[in-house]
């Protein structure tokens, strides 16, 4: 009995796995391979199952990898790749800039203002991602808050509503508490004693920092960066709200070929495309929570 | 250095402190640190002299850590002044003083291996590169380390964390080194080898140290002198054996060792005092003013335990035995001399089970000598 249930309780993440990644994933390639057709729904082939298995094998004999040879002839697809791939690369790195500072000054406080600090760093997850995101389009519109107060100081207005940089911004302020909370956790759990021995064996404050606090602190970036970077890399709100016509990602560009184009194949294939490349990066995320844990 | 006559980590013609001309190498002038509401160090004034191995002695909350701290530089004093050769540095940060420090979880550099962890200090001084490795390797060789210098300190065992510690504090040959209860993660057996080497280390460096610890054995073995703590005073400083032997008040003699302590009021006697009180009448030796409540105090060490009774004497008790504990070269004896009121006294099992082994229940008679006990009036 109490064996059964330890059985089951193994195989329930299997089980959750395979509904919810192993067979939505298998649906989505079988889109990438297959072509599209003006039906409903608008690709081709599909299972005959009044045919039986000869049905069956006509079916896969129908799919093909064309889809994919378009995708690489097509510089559309490429330059958005490419473009997605820079794109959350700066927001990494500007992420990394904006959010060692934060995490660091925050395990810093004593411990009260600490754990208040904290809860102001997750804080914006209580309200909707959509608004805030709406919301950042009411400060950088042309007639917006930004502007508001760059003409109440005197200064010239910027109009960077649809531009890459609105999209930078919008990446790194959705995105911070993702790079926060991993290096506050590395750099709250270091060991106090450990500077002071830096300091007591000759390091000032600032070179006690650099070769004791922040090697100590990499996991946690790289935990932070990966965090960021491999959602970044297929996000679609921001760049859809806050870029211009000129941003291209491959969200978007998924978007556009579901919705916009009926190419459900172009789309899914991309799609499987991102997922490939963001593997590296994901493998690599939990190799270095292994060696961390372990 | 080394050829110092040396017994039981009193090295008895090494006493600078007893020479008036003597400089300190490191000195408190009345220092004080409070951390809010609490006194952590009261007004303390205290030298350390150079070659010396110095012991803070106390329970933890004594304030001994905060001492070593503010030596350190990791806390600067409210009042007071620290010398380090006669050079006030009270305002310098703890990374220019040439006082390092071996911490108590050893705080070892966990991303550097052995011999980076040794040559951080090195580094920080400017050592040439050469000269670094060479004096990794002369540290490592020191702490019995040879060969170890790739290792990661996780790769390490605690005894040997705890020398690669050792080795880190001492490559940049600091004027004093701190080790802030070095021996507490250790195992007994481990914690006395360690003990035996850090003296014949410190000697052969001729380097000064100052151990913190709560253990008084530990205190008692290594130190020329140890300074006991209470509530972030200093209550005395010596030798052990004199802090052992002549405790100043009952709180020393508690601390260090077992004590039986017997309160009276003293009166005259023809060498000495006596000491009369709901215990019996005893004799001591000693000048104490006449008339004043006093305790005196014995080591069970130095209380005879009688399966028969003594010749008459002064300083006897009788009794029966309500407990003992065989401790192999010991036997300690719980004895009640009267209803609630027990006596300890230890005796050496110097022959193998040859004289009738004294059990529980078992009429005794305790003696001891005028000489052997110390007559407190605190």
């Amino acid at each position: 009995m109490r064996r059964e249930r330890s059985a089951l309780a193994a195989i329930l993440p299997f089980l959750w796995l395979a509904v919810f990644f192993a067979f939505p994933f298998m649906l989505v390639a079988k889109l990438s391979l297959s072509d599209t057709v003006l039906a409903m729904p608008p690709y081709a082939p599909r299972i005959d199952w009044s045919q039986g298995l000869a049905g069956l094998g006509a079916f896969f004999g129908a799919l093909d990898g064309e889809t994919y040879a378009r995708l690489a002839q097509d510089r559309l697809y490429l330059d958005a790749y490419l473009s997605s791939l820079r794109l959350a690369g700066l927001g990494t790195i500007l992420l990394l800039l904006i959010g060692y500072p934060i995490a660091y000054g925050i395990s810093r406080c004593p411990p009260g203002a600490r754990q208040a600090l904290v809860m102001a760093v997750v804080l914006p997850f209580w309200t909707s991602f959509l608004i805030r995101i709406y919301a950042w389009i009411a400060i950088l519109k042309p007639a917006g808050v930004l502007n508001a107060g760059l003409h109440a100081l005197g200064l010239p207005g910027v109009d960077i509503l649809n531009t890459e940089t609105a999209v930078l911004l919008g990446l790194v302020y959705a995105y911070l508490p993702f790079m926060v909370l991993p290096l506050y956790a590395v750099l709250d759990r270091q060991d106090e004693s450990l500077i002071e021995a830096a300091q007591d064996l000759g390091a000032t404050p600032l070179s006690a920092f650099w070769r004791v606090t922040f090697p100590l602190s990499l996991p946690g970036a790289a935990a932070g960066a990966l965090l960021c970077f491999i959602p970044m890399a297929g996000e679609f709100v921001i760049p859809d709200l806050l870029g211009g016509s000129e941003t291209l990602m491959l969200g978007r560009v998924i978007w556009t070929e579901f919705f916009a184009n009926r190419d459900w194949p172009a789309a899914s294939a991309v799609a499987i495309v991102l997922l490939a490349t963001l593997t590296v990066p994901i493998l690599l995320f939990e190799r270095q929570q292994a060696r961390v844990l372990s | 250095m080394s050829g110092r006559p040396h017994i039981g980590g009193v090295r008895s013609s090494f006493a600078p402190w007893e020479d008036p001309a003597a400089q300190p190498l490191v000195r408190f002038e009345g220092v004080s640190r409070s951390f809010g509401e609490t006194v952590a160090v009261k007004a303390v004034d205290l030298s350390i002299y150079e070659g010396e191995f110095f012991a803070l002695l106390g329970p933890s909350g004594c304030g001994k850590t905060t001492l070593m701290r503010l030596l350190a530089g990791f806390e600067s004093p409210d009042a007071g002044r620290i010398r380090l050769e006669g050079r006030d540095i009270g305002a310098e940060p703890p990374h220019q003083r040439p006082v390092h420090m071996m911490f108590q979880a050893y705080a070892l550099f966990p991303h550097l291996n052995v011999a980076q962890n040794i040559a951080f200090g090195l580094k920080r001084q400017g050592v040439a590169r050469a000269e670094v490795a060479a004096r990794v390797e002369e540290m490592l060789s020191l702490v019995r380390l040879e060969g170890m210098g790739r290792r990661r300190p996780d790769q390490l065992s605690g005894g040997q964390r705890q020398r690669v510690a050792l080795a880190r504090a001492i490559a940049p040959r600091p004027r004093i080194l701190l080790l802030d209860e070095p021996m507490a993660a250790l195992d007994r057996k481990l914690r006395e080898e360690t003990q035996f080497e850090l003296m014949a280390l410190q000697q052969s460096l001729g380097m000064t140290f100052m151990i913190v610890t709560h253990d008084q054995d530990e205190a008692m073995v290594v130190a020329d002198r140890i300074a006991v703590m209470r509530a972030g005073e200093i209550v005395q400083i010596g030798r052990p054996a004199m802090v052992y032997e002549a405790p100043i008040d009952r709180y020393v003699a508690g601390f260090i060792g077992d004590v039986n302590l017997f309160e009276g009021r003293t009166e005259p006697a023809p060498d000495g005092v006596r000491l009369v009180g709901a215990d019996g009448a005893f004799l001591a030796e000693g000048e104490i003013p006449v008339g004043s409540t006093a305790w005196l105090a014995v080591r069970p060490e130095k209380i005879a335990v009688h399966a028969e009774p003594p010749p008459p004497g002064p300083n006897r008790l009788e009794g029966r035995i309500l407990d003992y504990a065989y401790l192999g070269d010991w036997t300690t004896y719980v004895v009640e001399i009267a209803p609630g009121r027990t006596v300890r006294a230890a005796r050496a099992n110097a022959t193998r089970m040859v004289e009738r082994p004294l059990g529980c229940d078992d009429r005794v008679w305790l003696t001891f000598a005028p000489s052997s006990a110390v007559v407190l009036t605190r």
